[in-house]
């Protein structure tokens, strides 16, 4: 369904507030889109959302359209955050910006690139998509960080995500290479684990650098 | 400065030998069988000097193999030819500037796959390579086997497999260093995007370089700066046009070079071990390994951490170092015996009293400054330093440091800087030294004010249990007050100072029994060192304390201090150890012992003196050596604030156990 950019906006101001905050409806003139606004008449066209007296009410697939809305704005977050570093106030601005572009298909590309993250950066749930429980059933954890890891649980190396280039030659040296098989030990105090022969310590700090898959 | 002169135990006829014998350089990770190997081949000619400019030692030894000499250079452990630490840039440095005719790349048989991109390196920088495959009898036991000669035909240099512990393989290393042949070298290829980017910035270099151009661009593409130094010197004007390529093709791959070049390594190395390197599908599980978990879990890792404290520290090296032998130093040997005959032959050689004194008197340099250095302090230091060594050689200390980083990273260190922190026990100053391994200037900062507040060395340490463990409850007082003392400065310390966290990664090498070779190699060598610097300190302080008595200034001193022993509720006889104290902290609790024994302080008083001796102000030596690593600057703030800790806790202590009571 092609929605404007400002329809949007609207059904996922309305899903915040009956959804998260419990109500039986929003009231408009905390939507924050001008109650004039002519997206009203094309949410209520498509037979989303109904208007009573200034309340809006969702209506038949209204709902589940807004749980996309904002699963897509949420994930938006995450990718700016996580993988683009931007974050804060510009974070959140962008993010507004770039969840129109998260539809057909894209937004199940990113949820899994971001191996289905549950919550948004500021701790709201993200709504999960049909990708996600599919994860879930298959019991395929994608790619963890080593700290995620339990003691005595194998995996191969998948990336090594670290902007400090010292780290980066010390996590190679020790055989912390893409493809290599590497066995989680201990997890406390510190993380101990295994390549090939070689056992090797590291704080938290740097296991959270690891990404294995199982 | 005699803590930097090298020691040298070449007897003086060799020297001359030793300048035109070819020199042997044994590279390769920590805890691969180098030094054993090292010892193996050197024998009894060993001189342990710290790098110049570093703190990191180097050892030197002369072989003779065939009738030819040998100069044999054991370096410290490095991971690959672009270096990250001090030691690793060290051991490039003895492969860049002294031009080795043999380098020996000893590596470990079980993580051969791991290790050998190193050797590719090295064979790639065009040194003269031998590699030995070590510790093949622990791989074989756990049904590791690797075909070495056809290992040797794919790389193209001498292979030997070897167990230097059991002398296995040494003769054929022997002989491959006698009838080495450089010539012959294989190259390895990488993919041909990257050997472009190599041959377009190593056909722009014109020097003459230790290593081969392509290794030189290799590590240009790297960012090594002492090597971008380096080019910049022998190039001259041609250096503009380097930099400007070498600044493209780093732009190019600036995504993900260094694992670019990791990834292709470990692709030529696992065609080279195809068909080679054959491990068994399941492990077997070691007694090392089984020992090993029991040494890093928390709940037997403690337990187990405390059995060797008490045992170790407390039992070998207080209760029979610092009492049984010396209490047989002391009061047989010197009191019983050679204080009385050199007294004698003194006095019979010197007609002049004031000069009697000066050798035999009660600050005389042989009956005070010989007396203690070889009957308290020696003792001591001997036992914690044996100790010391065989945790070192057990691969203990890696365990250690990863049971302890939580708490450490409170105080802002790293899990690494427990070993620095042990040695304090042995000696402040070497272990002063040692914080240069920290990796951050920060941490450097804090583990060196931390030895010089809260760390007794274990001449003092052993002094002061002696001291104390006859008053009930005064040694609880004691180690309970320096552990909170130490935590929580550490923590304040942590919080005022600026930077990032420490990070922590080690390696664990596998536990192992010491070889008692090894240890006690180093455990003399230690001892020497020690000794070299206390002895003419000892003599000094002596001298001096002669002076002041002769001159009546050493009473005039101790009035001057009685006012601030007064407020320590302390006699003012005190003032003495203090002012020995100030030379030399070991010293000064040696003085401590005296008063003790003459019964002229009680529990509390004992108490007070032992805390605010052991917290105020490190002896000169490890002045000097804070001074020399961390800037004059930073060594006064520490000095000056280590005397206020000291005498503030002195104070509220005195004051806190007279209200209490406690003791």
């Amino acid at each position: 369904m092609k929605l404007s950019d400002k329809a949007e906006e609207i059904l996922e101001a309305m899903w915040i507030a009956i959804e998260e905050n419990g109500k039986e409806f929003a009231d408009i003139k905390e939507i924050g889109i001008d109650p004039e606004d002519q997206s009203y008449a094309e949410l209520t066209g498509l037979g989303l959302i109904a208007l009573k007296e200034r309340r809006a009410y969702f209506i038949k697939e209204g709902k589940e359209e807004g749980r996309q809305t904002i699963r897509r704005h949420r994930l938006a977050e995450r990718l700016l955050m996580d993988v683009l570093d931007i974050r804060g106030e510009e974070g959140d601005r962008r993010a507004c910006q770039f969840e129109h572009l998260l539809k057909e298909g894209i937004d199940t590309k990113v949820c899994i690139m971001l191996n289905h993250p549950a919550t948004c950066p500021h701790g709201k749930n993200i709504p999960q998509g049909e990708c996600c429980s599919e994860a879930r059933n298959s019991g395929n954890l994608g790619v963890l960080p080593l700290t995620e890891l339990k003691a005595n649980e194998e995996g191969e190396i998948a990336f090594i995500q670290t902007k400090d280039s010292n780290k980066m030659h010390k996590l190679m040296a020790m055989g912390v290479l893409p493809g290599n098989r590497i066995l989680l030990l201990q997890n406390f105090p510190s993380y101990i684990f295994r390549i090939g022969y070689s056992e090797f310590a590291i704080d938290t700090d740097m296991a959270r650098e690891i990404f294995v898959r199982q | 400065m005699s803590l930097f002169r090298k020691n040298r135990s070449y007897h003086a006829g060799q020297s001359a030998s030793v300048s035109a014998a070819k020199k042997v350089a044994l590279v390769g990770n920590p805890n691969v069988g180098k030094s054993v190997l090292f010892n193996v081949l050197t024998g009894s000619y060993v001189t342990v000097s710290n790098y110049p400019g570093t703190s990191v030692e180097v050892t030197r030894g002369v072989s003779t193999i065939k009738g030819q000499p040998f100069e044999i250079i054991d370096t410290p452990g490095m991971y690959s030819l672009l270096p990250i630490t001090e030691e690793e840039r060290v051991a490039r440095n003895i492969l860049l500037k002294e031009s080795p005719d043999v380098v020996i790349h000893v590596l470990d048989a079980r993580n051969l796959e791991r290790m050998l991109p190193m050797t590719i390196q090295l064979i790639e920088a065009g040194l003269p390579t031998i590699l030995v495959v070590n510790i093949m009898d622990e791989a074989e036991r756990i049904g590791i086997s690797i075909d070495i000669p056809r290992l040797s035909a794919r790389l193209g240099i001498p292979v030997i497999g070897a167990a230097t512990t059991t002398k296995r393989g040494v003769s054929e290393i022997r002989r491959s260093i006698a009838e080495f042949d450089p010539r012959q070298q294989v190259n390895f290829n990488y993919t041909s995007k990257l050997e472009n980017d190599l041959s377009e910035i190593a056909s722009l270099l014109r020097g003459e370089y230790r290593l081969s151009h392509k290794a030189v661009a290799l590590l240009l593409l790297q960012r090594d700066n002492e090597v971008a130094e380096l080019v910049k010197r022998l190039e001259g004007s041609g250096y503009q046009d380097i930099a400007v390529k070498v600044k493209e093709k780093t732009f190019d791959r600036r995504e993900s070079f260094h694992l670019d070049l990791s990834m292709e390594r470990r692709a030529i190395v696992t065609d080279l071990i195809r068909d080679v390197f054959k491990a068994p599908d399941k492990r077997k599980v070691t007694f090392s390994e089984k020992l090993s978990r029991w040494t890093v879990r928390p709940l037997t890792g403690i337990p187990l951490l405390l059995i060797i404290l008490y045992f170790g520290l407390y039992q070998f090296v207080g209760v029979f170092g610092a009492g049984t032998v010396v209490d047989f130093l002391e009061k047989k040997v010197f009191e019983g015996i050679f204080t009385p005959w050199i007294t004698e032959v003194v006095k019979h050689l010197i007609p002049w009293e004031t000069i009697q004194e000066l050798f035999v008197g009660e600050y005389g340099i042989i009956t005070l400054g010989i007396r203690y250095a070889v009957g308290i302090i020696l003792p001591i230091v001997a036992t914690f330093f044996l100790f010391f060594s065989i945790l070192e050689d057990s691969g203990y200390f890696p365990r250690l440091a990863l049971l302890v980083d939580r708490l450490f990273k409170r105080i802002g260190l790293s899990g690494r800087a427990v070993i620095p922190m042990v040695l304090g026990f042995g000696c402040d100053t070497m272990a002063t030294m040692v914080t240069r391994t920290l990796e951050t200037v920060r941490e450097r900062i804090i583990a060196t004010f931390l030895l010089a507040l809260a760390i007794p060395c274990s001449a003092q340490l052993g002094v002061i249990l002696a001291l104390l463990s006859k008053e009930k409850g005064a040694l609880f007082v004691w180690g309970g007050f320096m552990l909170l003392l130490f935590l929580s400065v550490g923590f304040l310390a942590s919080k005022v100072m600026p930077g990032d966290r420490p990070i922590f990664y080690m390696e664990l090498p596998p536990m192992r029994l010491p070889q008692w070779s090894n240890v006690l190699t180093k455990t003399y060598t230690r001892m020497q060192w020690y000794f070299i610097e206390i002895l003419p300190l000892f003599i000094l302080i002596s001298i001096l304390l002669w002076f002041g008595k002769i001159t009546h200034l050493f009473e005039k001193m101790v009035e001057w201090f009685s006012p601030v022993m007064a407020s320590l509720g302390l006699p003012k006889e005190t003032a003495v150890a203090f002012i020995f104290g100030f030379f030399r902290r070991d010293y000064g609790a040696a003085g401590l012992f005296d008063l003790q024994t003459q019964g002229l302080l009680d529990a509390r008083q004992l108490t007070v003196a032992a805390v605010t001796l052991t917290i105020f102000i490190p002896c000169v030596a490890q002045f000097l050596i804070m001074k020399k690593e961390r800037g004059l600057k930073i060594a006064l703030l520490i000095g000056v604030m280590v005397s206020c800790i000291a005498f503030g806790s002195g104070y509220l202590l005195n004051k806190l156990l007279m209200i209490t009571e406690i003791l």
